[in-house]
This record gives structure tokens, sequence and C-alpha cells, in this order.
């Protein structure tokens, strides 16, 4: 394991290295199917540089345990808007997430639909690409199109570009209340149809989940929003009263405790904790996931489901080696969770069309022309 | 400004390049007239002014393929051009370029307000996006104040911002996918109905490259239902450091106005004597507005009054009707006319730290007075985004060079505190020189580098955004 101390000495150990190198934050999202070189951890570039609340802007190492920044964050009553997902659980991964881990792999939970992806907070990075030269792009200001946006391109590309070494992001400030209004017994063509009306509704909703089988069995839907005490309770109750019409049993929540746990189990894929199946990550068009699951399950009987993001994102589960790729038309799927042997075989990346693909390997070569940073790991 | 030297070879070869391009476009899309090209010889950065060897205007993206295939056999430069808004000089030509303008291509593809998107051609202007989705009760977040005549095509060029992105974001935050075609005339869908990438991100990478990574011809972007109801509140403080210090206070406490605007003194007095919308003779004014329901939102501003009152405001006025609210407005949305009556202006686009704030202002007015030239701020204070106005005299000999010298130093002044040269309008020619300020060489070298991926022969936009010495190279390798 090679854990660099400084950008300086991640620059020099890059350089100098004539091996590949597995580029790890604290390790929970090792999805690659080879993760084939030395380990090389940021886990000692470690820190918050700079924590503004009155601008909304914190800069830290990329090492820096997404713990320390959430608590810091916390003390002045802010959090990071993307509300970032937990992989350990349903990855069975141990380790120390970091900020700098969310950010390769652009990590977004159930506030994505509302405040954006882990990329829409990332204001800017400092990182060390293949050949080892120290680089940075964006900053720590919220407005920024001074030169080509390589922050956005750096976020989600999963160490194959550069190894991340600080990272600017905007934060926001925790809303004073939070409802969610909770319906049952909807199926998922009737529950991706409320989703929509709430989203495309005026009530600002930051969260819509469905669980096919929830926690007591029966099929639920949440419908999240945030803010004001009085706008809570105002925006809860025209939301139930417009999916009113659905036919569905309605609760309102305002319950915070209750309700952190519900979303937090959303967030992390709980339902998907220690199970045997494969684990996939798909992203479509949401009224598009309905017909995507119903060919999953005629292929794959027994498959969980989980629908989030309005139905835009649907986390599967199913028995071990099924393509649930080939089922997905438009969108993409990521195999999150595999053997080894089925991660090769289907490749854990949706696979890109020519045009695409031929760019993304254009700028692999310029960011990493010796092909020593995670490589292999998006293709 | 120092443009490249056009290419001989290219000049020479005018004819042909034009007959070839008249062989894939209707005649009236193919202009080479030269009384004719000069409508294109400039945008809204009007001081340079160069007409191009040619202009298309092509109606779909096969045509716009057909164009780019011709050009880069041919090795012709493309400028591609939107509504031609940019302050920025975004869509300059130079004298050996063809300029491909997508006024043409309006047209709305697809709505669907389920899903939330809607897919236009990137002709179509901003504001024309909103207005296909209004009676529906969506819009279209994104609003430049140039939102009635700048297109699409530019918005995503430049990322464009605009007052409410403070709730809503920029332009890369609602574009969900685009139709792209490359120098090559490769035509690609990057994105679309879903939301992020599969691989990686190129859609955020092609959105602010002004336009010289490929041009993007259809967007699918995000729509949004309306909030129930928006109201501004004006005030007004003595010392521009008390403002900036309630606009800090507000963010803290956890409330988020979707605009925050702020103009200083010189400013104001400029508005009044334009559209007299009644403001305070004040140090600084702060208009900020909010949304929801009406009880929301008298909630949220009787926060924001509470937190404004201790900071001994000489001025807070709200608004109980719409005309009111209208009041309130009318200044800011004078502010850059009312500019312009006094004098010529340069409006710059430098972001700063909000807690910058009081002294990027103070030394804004030390410069003023070296420099001997009178500047006014308005700007989107909530996110540290900067318009200071400097005025000038175009017909004064040296008065513009002297305009410049102060911008730049103003914008030095940005990045020296933490901040960036640009926060919305772009680098275009305008800033290009100042990058070596923000960026050291080899954070110049990558961003080109994804030039060279995708436009390897260097012909698309060109002398903008890089300073011509640092891409010099590898513009020479190319030719």
């Amino acid at each position: 394991m090679m854990t660099p101390a400084s950008e300086a000495e991640t620059a020099e150990m890059v350089a100098s290295t004539k091996s590949a190198l597995l580029i790890q934050g604290g390790g929970t999202r090792n999805i690659g199917a080879q993760n084939i070189g030395t380990p090389f951890s940021t886990a000692a570039l470690s820190g918050v540089r700079l924590y503004e609340p009155g601008a909304l802007t914190i800069v830290a190492g990329a090492g820096t345990p997404m713990a320390e920044i959430e608590a810091t964050l916390a003390s002045e009553s802010q959090r990071l808007a993307f509300e970032p997902v937990d992989h350990r659980g349903v990855l069975g991964t141990n380790g120390t997430p970091t900020i700098g881990g969310a950010v390769a792999a652009n990590v977004s939970g159930p506030r994505r639909i509302q405040a954006g992806a882990c990329r829409d907070s990332l204001l800017g990075v400092r990182f060390v690409d293949g050949a080892g030269r120290i680089l940075k792009n964006g900053g720590r200001v919220m407005k920024n199109v001074t030169g080509y946006d390589l922050v956005k391109l750096m976020a989600g590309s999963w160490g194959t570009l550069g190894v991340l070494t600080e990272v600017s992001l905007k934060v926001q400030a925790i809303p004073e209340a939070a409802g969610t209004v909770t319906l049952r017994g909807l199926d998922a063509t009737a529950a991706t149809k409320a989703m929509s009306a709430a989203l495309g509704s005026p009530y600002d909703v930051s969260g819509a989940a469905h669980l096919p089988v929830g926690k007591d069995g029966t099929a639920v839907t949440m419908i999240r929003v945030e803010g004001l005490e009085t706008s809570v309770a105002y925006r809860t109750e025209k939301l139930k009263a417009m999916l009113a019409s659905t036919g569905a049993d309605i609760e309102i929540t305002h319950d915070a405790a209750t309700a952190a746990q519900a979303w937090a189990w959303v967030r992390d894929v709980t339902p998907f904790h220690n199970g045997a199946g494969d684990v996939w990550r798909i992203s479509v068009k949401p009224t598009d996931g309905p017909q995507v699951v119903a060919a999953i399950e005629a292929r794959a009987p027994g498959a969980q489901v989980i629908y989030d993001w309005g139905g835009g994102l649907i986390w599967v589960e199913v028995t071990a080696d099924t393509d649930v790729r080939a089922l997905v038309s438009q969108g993409h799927a990521t195999l999150m969770r595999a053997s080894d042997a089925t991660k090769d075989r289907l490749g854990v990346f949706q696979p890109e069309p020519a045009p695409l693909a031929a760019l993304s390997a254009g700028l692999r070569t310029k960011f990493d022309p010796r092909s020593i940073l995670n490589p292999g790991l998006m293709e | 400004m120092d443009m490249p030297t056009p290419n001989p070879e290219v000049l020479a070869k005018k004819g042909r390049v034009v007959s070839r391009l008249r062989q894939v476009l209707p005649a009236d899309a193919v202009i080479s007239d030269e009384a004719e090209t000069r409508a294109y010889e400039c945008d809204a950065l009007t001081a340079y002014r160069c007409p191009p060897l040619a202009a298309v205007l092509p109606a779909s993206t096969e045509e716009v393929a057909a164009v780019l295939k011709i050009c880069h056999d041919e090795n012709v430069p493309v400028v591609p051009r939107g509504a031609g808004t940019s302050l920025a000089g975004g869509s300059m030509p130079t004298a050996d370029s063809i300029i491909l303008g997508v006024a043409r291509m309006t047209e709305v593809l697809e709505t669907d307000y389920e899903n939330r998107f809607i897919r236009v051609q990137t002709g179509r202007t901003n504001l024309s996006v909103s207005g296909a989705v209004e009676e529906d009760g969506f819009f279209y977040a994104p609003d430049p104040s140039s939102q009635l005549a700048c297109a699409i095509a530019g918005n995503i060029a430049m990322n464009s911002g605009g007052a409410h992105c403070l709730k809503y974001g920029v332009t890369t935050n609602n574009l969900m996918g685009v139709t792209m075609v490359t120098m090559d005339g490769e035509i690609m869908e990057i994105g679309g109905a879903h939301l992020d990438a599969g691989g990686l991100d190129l859609l955020g990478v092609i959105c602010g490259s002004e336009g010289q990574l490929g041009v993007v011809t259809e967007a699918t972007l995000r729509i949004l239902h309306k909030p129930e109801g928006a109201r501004p509140v004006l005030m007004g403080f003595d010392s521009n450091e008390v403002a900036g210090q309630c606009v800090s206070d507000i963010i803290k406490a956890g409330i988020l106005p979707v605009a925050i605007e702020f103009m200083d003194r010189p400013c104001i007095r400029a508005t009044e004597d334009f559209a007299k919308a009644g403001y305070p003779d004040c140090e600084a004014l702060l208009i900020i507005e909010v949304e929801g329901s009406d009880q929301e939102i008298d909630a949220q501003l009787e926060r924001i009054l509470a937190i404004a009152r201790t900071h001994n405001p000489v001025e807070l006025r709200e608004s109980s009707s719409t005309e009111e609210s209208a009041r309130i407005w009318l200044g800011r949305k004078s502010a850059f006319g009312a500019m312009g009556q006094i004098n010529d202006y340069m409006c710059l686009d430098g972001t700063i730290p909000v807690s910058q704030l009081p002294y990027v202002l103070r030394r804004i007015g030390e410069l003023s007075k070296d420099y001997g030239l009178d500047v006014g701020n308005v700007f989107h204070a909530g996110d540290g985004n900067m318009h200071p106005l400097i005025l000038f005299d175009a017909n004064k000999p040296g008065d513009l060079e002297k305009c410049e010298a102060f911008g730049a130093d103003i914008l030095r002044l940005c990045v020296e505190v933490g901040g960036c040269l640009t926060g919305e309008h772009g680098v275009g020619i305008e800033k290009r020189d100042l990058m070596v300020d923000q960026y050291a060489a080899a954070d110049l070298d990558i961003q080109m580098a994804v030039k060279d991926v995708f436009d390897p022969k260097w012909l698309l936009n060109p002398a903008k955004v890089f300073p011509l010495q640092s891409s010099e190279p590898r513009r020479m390798a190319a030719e």
C-alpha cells in the first residue's frame, strides 16, 4: 500500500511508479472486476482546509473521512446537498468512506433529484494526473466558467483520470423541518405516476422513492419535502390532497428520526445488504422504470427492486450472473456487486456507443498516458 | 486584441469552399457576399470586429454535419454562433473562418412533463424554452439577463447563469443531454432523459467549452413547475461591509432565497436618474427574492427582515402587490441601461468568495480613482458573481485601452482573493490572455489536451479561451 502524505509526495509517487496503481479513498467502493495494481491510498491527504459557512463552501483533502466532513458541517447546521450514499453495507466492504471517494464515484442519494448530483456540488478539484503532474480546475466559488469544466469530468471518473488530492464543495443549510408523505399499496406504474405528479408540482420535493416491498411487507411510496416548519406542514398537506386520487392509504410523518432512518434505508440500499444476489444500479427515464423492471422480473424471477429519484434510479438484486443490462435500452446500468467472473463477463460499467467510447479513450490517454491509474476499471 | 494571422491558403480557396457548402445547403443558407457577411463580424463585444470568410445557416443536425465535414476536409476554421449575444467575444469570427449559425434551428422536439424535460433545437432562445411550457405551469430555470435574445446553443457553450441560479443552478445543472456534431462531422448523442453519465461525464465538459469541442444542435433540458408565487424585499445599508455581512447572515441562517442582488451607490444613483424606481440614496442596496405560497413567503421574509434589522438598515421596503414588486426590481433591471445612458461601459463578470466582498469593493473604488474611470457595481451577491460596470468614452482615444487595463486589474483582484475571472459570461477573446493569472501552464495544458481529443485539427472556434501563446504549438502542429 502506498500512502502519500502530501500532494507533492502523491505526484512523486505517481511519476516514479513503474506499474499500475489501484487508487483508493477508504476502499469502500472497489467495484472493479480486476482491482489490479498496487493499492494507492489518499487516506493521508486528510483534513478540512477551509470552511466558510457564510459562503456555503468547504475545501478538504480528498482522503478526509466523510464522517469528519459531515460533523464539521453539522456544527454549523449545514450538510452536503447530494446526500452521499454509504456503500459499505451493499458492497460488503469495510473501511472509511472519504469525500474524495464520493467525488470520484459521483455518489448521490435521494436528494439528487432536487439538489443535483455530487458533481453539481463540486466547485473545484486538485489532482495528480498519470504523468505525475499536479493540476487544478475550478476553484471555491459558486459560479465559475473560466476555461473548460474538468471538475465535472473528474467527478465520476473513478480515479482513472487522476488521483484527487483536494476537493471544494458547495454545501447547504440543514432545513429546520422535513416531512414525508407515505402512500401504501401502489404498484410500480401507479407509484411512478404519483412520484412524477409530486415532482411536477410546485412543492419542491427533495426525495421520491418506491419500495415494492417495504419494511412491513407492503408496497411503500415516500415523498419528502424539507424547509421551514410552516412550509413543510403546508406542502405535505397539499401533496396529500393532490395524491388522494391514487386511492392509496396516505399518511404524513413529521418525526425527524423516523424519516431520517427511512431515507437512509433507501439511500444505502439497506434491503440488499448481506444478500447473495448480484446488485445492479440502473439510471432510466422515470416512466420507463416499470417496464424495465417487468422485463428483469421475467428473466430473473424473484428479483428485488428499489426505485429512487422519482423512479429514475433503480436498484435491483437478481440471481447471480443475470445480464440485466441487456434489458435496459435507454439509460445505463452498472454492475455494483457480483463475482469477479460475472463482472468480467458482463462488464461493470455500461459500454459507451462507439463515438463516445473513442472520446473517453482519447481523454484517458491524455490524462493517463501510461495507463497506470485504475487501468481498465471503467472500460 | 491579437488574433492569429488568417491562413492565406484558406483565404485563397474561398470560392471552392463556398461552392462545396452550396452543394449541401439551400442557396439562402450560405452567405458569402462581403456586404452580407458583415452582419456576423462581431457579437455583443462590439469593440472587436472581423467579417468571416462566409456564414452558413443550416436547418438540421444533418446539415450541420455536412458543413463540418467539408470544413474539416478543407481545413477551414468554424466559429459556431447562437444568437451572437456573447459579451466575451465568444463568437467573434476570424477572417479565414466560417460562421456556423444555428438561428434556423428553433423547434421544440419533445415536451415531457411526467419526466420533466424538454428537448429543443439549440437555436431556440432561452426565454422561448420557458415560453413553450409556461401555459402548463412549467419553466426552464437558468435566466441570463439576455434571455429574450440569447440562444440555448450559446447558453450551453458558455454555461450561462442568471439571477436565480442561487437556488436553481446554472446551465450545466439543468442540462440532461445533447446531440452534438464533432468537427469531423460525426453526430453523437450524449446523455438524455435519464440522470448522470454511465461512463465519463462528457456532457459536463462539453457544457462551458465555448463551442470548441463540438457543435451542439439539440438539447434535453430539465424543466420545473413554477413556484406558487415570488416576492422581493428591498433593503438599504450605509456601508458595503454591513450589506455583505447581512447576506452572509441570511445564508448562514439556512434561508435560501432565489435571488440576492446587490447594487452600490454609483449604480443606485445612475439607475435612479434613469429609471426613477424610488431607491433610497445609500451606500449599498440589496434585493432579495423568495418563493412559495403567500404564507411560505411571509414566513421566509419574516426571518430575513429580522436578520436585516440587526444590521440597522437605512431602509426596508416590503411589497404588498405585484406593482410594488415590479418597482423593487425596476432599478435593478434597468441598471445596465442606466449605465449605458451615462457612457459606454464594459461589464465584467469575476466571481469572488462572498466573504471578500467588502475588501474587493474597496479595492475597486481605489482602482477607479487611480484610473480616473467611474465604476458601478451590480451583482449576484449570494454567489459572489460580480458585475462591475466600468464607464468610458469609446470616442476618446486611449479610453478603451485604459478601461481594459482597469478591467484586467479587477479580474486579477478576483483571482487573488480566491475567485475567478468569469462567473457566467465565459472567457472568449476578452479574458483569454488573463487565463495565465488563474491557471498554471500545466492546468491550461490539460484543458488544451481535452480539445486535442475532440478537435485534433484545432479548427473549432479559434483563438478563444486559451492565450494565443499557450495554444500556438498546438495550432502550428495542426496546420
